[in-house]
């Protein structure tokens, strides 16, 4: 009771600071910075906070936090845009959403997909901060009980979510996912810093890639050039009904599902160290999961749109509990977070443990500022979802350049290298043909997304545990199978189970149909010769490093073995088996340009930034894209270009990002944002 | 001293002499309208982020023309790769900086293949000192005050983020003491590791001071962390004494001399010594690029200076850096000169230890 008795004054103290009107007015500026942001994919919640931190200093606490509270609180929720509008992932929290977010976009109904994605954000990031006040108070000892193993198995559970998204081929799934963690693993080990796929005189790789460059890769890529090989808008048809109002009705009708995964959200981003990266991943899988007609996911199912959005922005709240209970960032964006925070007035709010005994009022005024902003947020969002959603009936040759323009420069904040733009393009040619050849990717990239952790947790929990056996058996079995762990392996068995039973009726991409078996079986072979190189590359790490040589061994032997099991089987399948589908023979008739034309297009500009710099290359490519490809005017073209520049300029002055130089730039000094 | 440390050095004092000359003049840059890039060589997420964001806006402030500061974040190959770009630049205008850690540090001081960039061609402005405190879980601190060997025989699990970054000291220090510490790699901050310590899974950890103060004292409060030691502070000779934010510990000297098994002089102890000095009384460094000019390096060595003058400094300043020292002008020069030169036979000792206890290679 005398939890309460601290909680109740304390909320009460929050609500009557943060209804202020000035704080509320700083809130709904940081909302609005927000939302300009987040509507671009790639520039998230860092890029948002980087730009105010310089301002945090010394003011006043309430106001600050407004501020940044608004900024990050929105992005969650204006990500969707992009996601749905343009099959494009805003940021990590919304892949799911583009599954069956972008088919409804496509079939015309941008608007209602978008209405019911707000709805959800904006019931899963209250229902979240209505869990977290009661939570908060009690959340340490729970979390403290998530060790290792624990942490592990969750990872395992995200992982298990690759059984529901395999597609058609069920081994099909299981090697894409093992390449995406492959692909994951590159660079230096976590444990002994060895180097896996890359060398001293490959320092790009050395680090790894980063998952905005493979997310955008992987989802916005393909569609991009898919969608410009048709040459046509996005939605075929005009938009259907009044839009907004019957997406709404729609997160009404699955009101449960919203509940069940703002839970699911809010629970999984309170577990530090996850980062949240999946909890869309694990809404979606438990959407599909739960849901009686299965047959309409991944080509346009309003179901799933709900779960992933309700999980996000709950999942924000979830995250605040590890940043500010432990003072260990839960995110990127949360780790800039704590630093404006010590900024703030005189510098006494200390994020940590003392947080609650000492802060609780403003602990709970950023939990419920959180709140505020969800309902701002989506307002406003709501609001310009239906000229937005228009977006889709340009035609999309006319948009594609600046959506590359805008996706270029968002990978290139990754590392301001020119390698960015080159991993971009590679990923992305990988992410084409596993779109051509069905092979799910969204197994692709959780893989991608859980390897540092699912190898990190592996190799800890074992030298831990090893360390408890040591001491004797009992705390070794005690601290392995411990009754959260017992738990987790009954429901990631639940739920492989289930995901088996149902995968083939999943069409996570929508339907796709054979064609000849030579592509496939290319595809394949190029494939295999990738994971086999992996595995000896692996395999000569040296045992000082066996640590880093285990887990890349382990996943490229389960990979080769499902690469095996495939090949046998193309061997003995008709060309009519699932095994051999491939878009190019199903999209024939509607595209009216090569893959390869379309394709040479972005390699110039790649080739044009490694010559002249991104900005001259930029400009050349727009002005001759338009006026080719587009067909239009010179004068429209030359429009067109400048305020393509104009805008980006625009936008790297404010964010305060370099443009990749090329080789001009070497010899020639040149004005910003040439140089 | 070898040829190279000779020159290091002497280019130090040559740097030392030209800049206490330039500071008479009164030739300040002017940077009204100006763009000062300050380049840090980690993520937007990291220790030297805070630092570097909480500088930033005092230093806009201090500057002639009140320029505007950004921090420029360039992760990559453990902060090698920022600091490889800032070698490659030549000074232009006195609008770039660049912030060093001790992870920039070690890795220049063991030879790392990947270290391109020379410390002494850059101009020191700024260097940032802090401490470091070992705790124990209550029970087996109260073992080890009864009897410095009586956790020998304990296995010992500590989160580590990299043998060859700051870990090192806090390793070196226990295997001095006789324990037997396993490291768990690849931890994401020391952040984790002492999540790591509070879930029971690691049952030893140190913090730096600013983290300690925040993350571990509600702990020992709360009776479930005990202090142990703190690393040290250096006292005007170079010797190790108590930290100063920590009085009433004992510092690693002091716990190593009523240690049996761990001694306070020979090569073991000048290499732990080296390192512990190169890593955290000048922990973080601001720099300008090779090249810059007099008049550069007395405008921001005076920024600095000005900043420290704040009346308001030591309140905004305690919980983002410590009570630590904030060294400007000659200062900063010799802990600069401090946390970049180690004896040769510190750093073979260092690589050999490194290779023989975790297998790792520098070459």
């Amino acid at each position: 009771m005398d939890v309460l008795a601290t909680a109740l004054p304390a909320l009460g103290d929050a609500f009557a600071m943060i209804l202020q009107p000035h704080v509320l007015g700083y809130l709904v500026l940081g909302v609005l910075m927000g939302l300009c942001i987040g509507v671009f994919p790639g520039l998230g919640g860092i890029a948002g906070l980087s730009l105010l931190l310089p301002f945090m200093f010394g003011m006043e606490p309430l106001t600050g936090l407004a501020l940044m509270v608004g900024m990050v609180a929105v992005v969650p929720t204006s990500d969707t845009f992009s996601s749905v509008l343009m099959g494009i992932p805003g940021s990590s929290a919304s892949q799911a959403t583009v599954l069956d977010g972008f088919p409804m976009a496509k079939k015309g109904q941008a608007a209602r997909a978008l209405s019911a994605a707000f709805s959800s954000s904006l019931f899963g990031g209250l229902l979240g901060a209505a869990f977290l006040s009661v939570f908060i108070l009690i959340a340490r000892p729970i979390v403290l009980m998530f060790q290792t193993p624990e942490l592990l198995m969750i990872t395992i559970f995200g992982l298990s979510m690759v059984g529901i998204l395999a597609g058609r081929v069920a081994v099909k799934g299981i090697a894409a996912a093992g390449l995406g963690v492959l692909i994951g693993t590159i660079g230096q080990g976590s444990s002994a810093g060895a180097l896996r796929m890359s060398t001293f005189d490959t320092p790009y790789l050395m680090d790894g890639l980063k998952l905005v460059i493979v997310g955008l890769s992987i989802f916005a890529i393909p569609e991009i050039v898919a969608l410009l090989r048709q040459d046509k808008a996005i939605s075929d048809r005009a938009a259907i009904g009044g839009g907004w109002l019957d997406g709404v009705k729609d997160w009404w009708a699955n009101i449960w599902l919203s509940v069940r995964c703002s839970l699911i959200g809010v629970t999984v981003g309170v577990i530090p160290g996850l980062g949240g990266s999946v909890v869309d991943w694990i809404a979606y899988g438990h959407t599909i999961q739960t849901a009686k007609d299965k047959s309409q996911f991944g080509s346009g199912d309003v179901r799933g749109v709900i779960g992933p959005e309700s999980s996000n922005n709950a999942k924000e709240g979830g995250g605040l509990v590890p940043t500010l209970l432990f003072g260990i960032p839960g995110s990127g964006s949360m780790a800039i977070f704590i630093s404006g925070i010590a900024l703030l007035g005189s510098g006494n709010i200390e994020v940590g443990p003392s947080m609650l005994k000492n802060n609780l009022d403003i602990t709970y005024s950023i939990v419920w500022l959180l709140a505020l902003a969800n309902v701002v947020g989506t307002l406003v969002c709501i609001a310009a979802s239906g000229p937005i959603a228009r977006l889709t009936n340009i035609r999309f040759a006319l948009l594609a350049p600046f959506l590359f323009m805008i996706i270029a420069f968002a990978a290139f904040q990754s590392r301001q290298s020119i390698m960015d733009l080159v991993a971009l393009f590679g990923i992305g040619l990988l992410g084409i043909l596993l779109r051509r050849f069905d092979w799910s990717r969204p197994a692709f990239l959780i893989g991608f997304v859980l390897a540092s952790p699912a190898e990190r947790y592996t190799n800890q929990a074992y030298q831990i545990a090893a360390s408890r056996f040591r001491r004797s058996f009992e705390e070794g079995i005690d601290y392995v199978f411990s009754p959260i762990v017992i738990i987790l392996i009954i429901i990631t068995v639940i739920s492989v189970v289930v995901g088996i039973k149902n995968a083939k009726s999943i069409l996570a991409e929508g339907d796709v149909k054979d064609g000849k078996k030579r592509a496939p079986l290319i595809f394949l072979l190029a494939i295999t010769a990738y994971v086999a190189l992996a595995y000896f590359n692996a395999s000569l790490i040296p045992d000082y490093a066996r640590m880093d040589r285990v887990f890349p061994v382990f996943v490229a032997t389960v990979t080769l073995i499902c690469l095996a099991i495939l090949l046998v089987q193309m061997r003995y399948s008709p060309d009519t088996n699932a095994l051999f589908a491939d878009r190019e023979a199903q999209d024939a008739e509607i595209n009216t340009h090569g893959l390869w034309s379309t394709l040479a297009w972005f390699a110039a500009l790649l080739a044009g930034t490694a010559v002249f710099g991104f900005i001259i290359a930029l400009a050349v490519f727009l002005v001759t894209f338009i006026r080719y490809r587009a067909e239009k005017s010179w004068v429209y073209a030359g429009l067109y270009a400048a305020s393509g520049i104009a805008f980006i300029c625009a936008m790297a002055a404010t964010l305060n990002r370099d443009f990749p130089p090329g080789l001009l730039q070497e010899f020639v000094r040149l004005p910003w944002p040439l140089s | 001293m070898t040829l190279k440390a000779f020159l290091r050095a002497s280019a130090i004092g040559a740097a030392a002499l030209s800049s206490t000359a330039a500071m008479a003049d009164d030739h300040r840059l002017d940077l009204s309208g100006e763009t000062v890039e300050w380049i840090i060589p980690f993520s937007e997420t990291g220790g030297s982020a805070r630092w570097a964001t909480f500088y930033a806006p005092l230093l806009s402030q201090a500057l002639p023309g009140t320029p505007t500061v950004v921090v420029t974040f360039m992760p990559g190959a453990g902060s090698t790769t920022g600091a490889n770009h800032f070698q490659r630049l030549k000074y232009e205008d006195g609008t770039t900086l660049f912030g060093s850690s001790g992870s920039t540090q070690f890795p220049y001081l063991l030879d790392d293949p990947r270290v391109r960039y020379e410390y002494s061609d850059w101009n020191v402005v700024l260097a940032s000192g802090t401490g470091g405190v070992a705790y124990l879980p209550p029970a087996l601190a109260e073992a080890y005050a009864a009897d410095p060997t009586a956790l020998n025989d304990e296995d010992f699990i500590y989160g580590a983020q990299s043998a060859t970054g700051l870990d090192l000291v806090p390793l070196l220090a226990w295997e001095m003491l006789g324990l037997n510490v396993e490291p768990v790699f690849g931890i994401e901050g020391r952040g984790d590791g002492r999540l790591m310590f509070e879930r029971g899974e690691a049952n030893i950890d140190y913090q730096t001071s600013s983290s300690y103060l925040s993350g571990v004292a509600p702990l020992v409060e709360a009776g479930t962390a005990t202090p142990w030691f703190s690393f040290g502070a250096l006292d005007d000779d170079g010797n190790i004494v108590r930290d100063p934010t920590f009085p009433d510990m004992p510092s690693f000297k002091e716990v190593c001399e009523a240690n049996p098994n761990c001694e306070t002089s020979g090569t073991t102890w000048d290499a732990w010594k080296a390192f512990f000095i190169a890593g955290f009384p000048a922990q973080k460094m601001v720099f300008l690029p090779n090249g810059a000019s007099e008049d550069a390096i007395a405008t921001f060595t005076e920024a600095f200076a000005a900043i420290k003058d704040r009346p308001d400094y030591a309140e905004i300043s305690e919980t983002a850096l410590g009570l630590y020292p904030q060294l400007t002008g000659a200062g900063a020069k010799r802990a600069m000169a401090d946390a970049t030169v180690v004896p040769e036979e510190a750093s073979d000792f260092v690589k050999t230890w490194l290779q023989e206890s975790y297998g790792i290679v520098l070459e």
